[in-house]
């Protein structure tokens, strides 16, 4: 069922492709639109949420497959193999199996969400993602009632990824979700941003996107889904269960060990511009704080 | 004459003051890339602050690896020394100001950070130890301090650069090759210069 979150913004507020070399102009004109009949908050809201240029959004990346530079997977990305690509559906499902990711979106409808992303090194963009609402997918495999948990994983192409070859991480890169979170409207299975294909760097040909969680939550290039009754276990976990936990929501009041979280640098500010505070949930507060009634955040990070 | 001779003549010839201007142009360029977002992609805070460090690192080492070379080779390049340690001190304190006014802005937020992060700790006590090197660089503390104090208080050199690669070390995320390149070879260049202490002290 798509269209049960609705964004604060519209299709008109996507910057269009044309215009995106140009920041400054971009935002002087949402500035100028924000003044024309909106309250100062939702004028606000909406130029926080202005769009990163597609730019932007595909030359920093982390996609530690590629290098841990932010632009080496720009640099490395194209040799990522994305054709042909299966998605192996299995565990607690009614209707496990091999899918194309044409499959998995069959009958739904690909709309678009603009959401901001936090990423865990405290720098933030804004996305105007294409894609279906994970849990819909999920309906479609037929969660099986004592399905709790949904992990995921990323391809694995040694001789096509640097970062596999110099073992920076345990690969393959793997990540999950709560079935609440899975489930929760706001949780997509991306394909497209800007209206064009993931790009590989971004995580094609189809990738999870949370919002409320750091960037890293949102695993890239899948090949597995995987509804189990256990909470699965995720890469940055197994790295360093210290700094990055099972749950992984933004939050401001609590620190990574190394930095703070309180406040982030929006990308494409230029050098100059000012740190941002960042808030509850990055922002999807409203949405999602039911999810964790009840929960010590600062226990369960 | 040997190769290292004939080396040593014509390394006689060049000046070291081109390394400050050179150094000096380099961090003024990359801060220009930086500033007018020719440089540094999206996110030109960070690349800049990464940049002006890793120049810093390799520099901090390269001091180190004089006197060895000296020793292996019988390549003399001491006269280069100061002017690498002048200029190491200013890429990390433009480094450190692209990080505190640029990156982290606030006096209480440089603090904080200072204080709770362990790679800040001991990249900014790397920093406080090289004040008094750069302070002393020149030939009249030398005379007014004598030789042998200056050389000792230079020795400080050694915690600095063990001190940097540890910052390094500490703020990588994952299993990341580089900086424990950097360590192994700031250790090995430590080592040697242990090895030389104690067997001329045995």
């Amino acid at each position: 069922m798509a269209y049960r979150w609705t964004n604060d913004l519209t299709a008109a507020d996507v910057t269009p492709k044309s215009m995106v070399m140009n920041r400054r102009q971009i935002m002087a004109g949402a500035a100028g639109l924000g003044a024309i009949g909106f309250s100062a908050t939702k004028a606000a809201a909406q130029e926080t949420l202005e769009p990163n240029s597609l730019e932007d959004i595909t030359t920093y990346n982390n996609y530690y497959e590629f290098g841990t530079g932010k632009s080496d997977p720009a640099e490395n990305a194209h040799k990522l193999v994305t054709s042909p690509w299966s998605i192996k559906v299995d565990g607690l499902v009614d209707n496990p199996g091999e899918y194309s990711v044409a499959d998995l979106t069959d009958g739904l409808e690909t709309e678009e969400r603009i959401y901001r992303f936090r990423c865990v090194e405290a720098w933030s963009m804004v996305v105007p993602w294409n894609g279906v609402e994970l849990a819909d997918v999920l309906k479609k495999a037929g969660v099986q009632a004592n399905g709790k948990y949904v992990a995921f994983e990323t391809v694995v192409q040694e001789e096509n990824m640097i970062g596999v070859q110099r073992r920076v991480l345990d690969f393959p890169y793997v990540e999950g979700l709560r079935m609440d979170e899975a489930m929760h409207p706001l949780t997509l299975l991306a394909t497209g941003i800007y209206g064009e294909p993931l790009a590989n760097q971004s995580g094609a040909p189809i990738r999870v996107v949370v919002p409320w969680k750091y960037g890293f939550k949102s695993i890239k290039s899948i090949v597995r889904i995987t509804v189990t009754d256990q909470e699965p276990p995720t890469s940055w976990n197994k790295a360093n269960a210290r700094e990055y936990g099972f749950y992984s929501n933004v939050n401001p009041e609590v620190d990574h060990p190394r930095w703070s979280q309180a406040t982030h640098r929006e990308i494409g500010g230029g050098l100059f511009a000012k740190r941002k505070p960042t808030l509850m949930f990055n922002g999807y507060e409203s949405d999602v704080a039911s999810l964790y009634e009840g929960m010590d955040l600062t226990v369960d990070i | 004459m040997t190769i290292s001779q004939t080396l040593n003549t014509t390394i006689r010839k060049i000046p070291a003051w081109p390394i400050y201007w050179i150094v000096a142009a380099w961090t003024g360029w990359m801060f220009y890339l930086a500033a007018t977002g020719k440089g540094g992609g999206p996110e030109p805070i960070n690349w800049l602050e990464r940049e002006y460090g890793a120049l810093a690192l390799k520099l901090l080492i390269a001091g180190l690896l004089i006197t060895p070379l000296r020793t292996w080779t019988g390549i003399n390049l001491i006269k280069f020394r100061r002017a690498i340690g002048v200029t190491t001190f200013f890429l990390i304190l433009a480094h450190f100001l692209v990080w505190a006014v640029l990156d982290v802005q606030t006096f209480e937020r440089v603090w904080m950070e200072v204080v709770k992060r362990k790679y800040v700790t001991v990249g900014m006590v790397a920093f406080v130890l090289m004040v008094p090197l750069a302070i002393t660089s020149n030939n009249w503390s030398i005379r007014k301090m004598g030789p042998l104090v200056w050389r000792k208080l230079h020795k400080l050199t050694y915690p600095i650069v063990v001190l940097a690669g540890i910052h390094y070390l500490w703020l990588v995320k994952g299993f990341q090759i580089e900086p424990i390149i950097y360590m192994a070879v700031i250790v090995g260049l430590l080592a040697v210069r242990f090895t030389w202490h104690s067997k001329k002290t045995a």
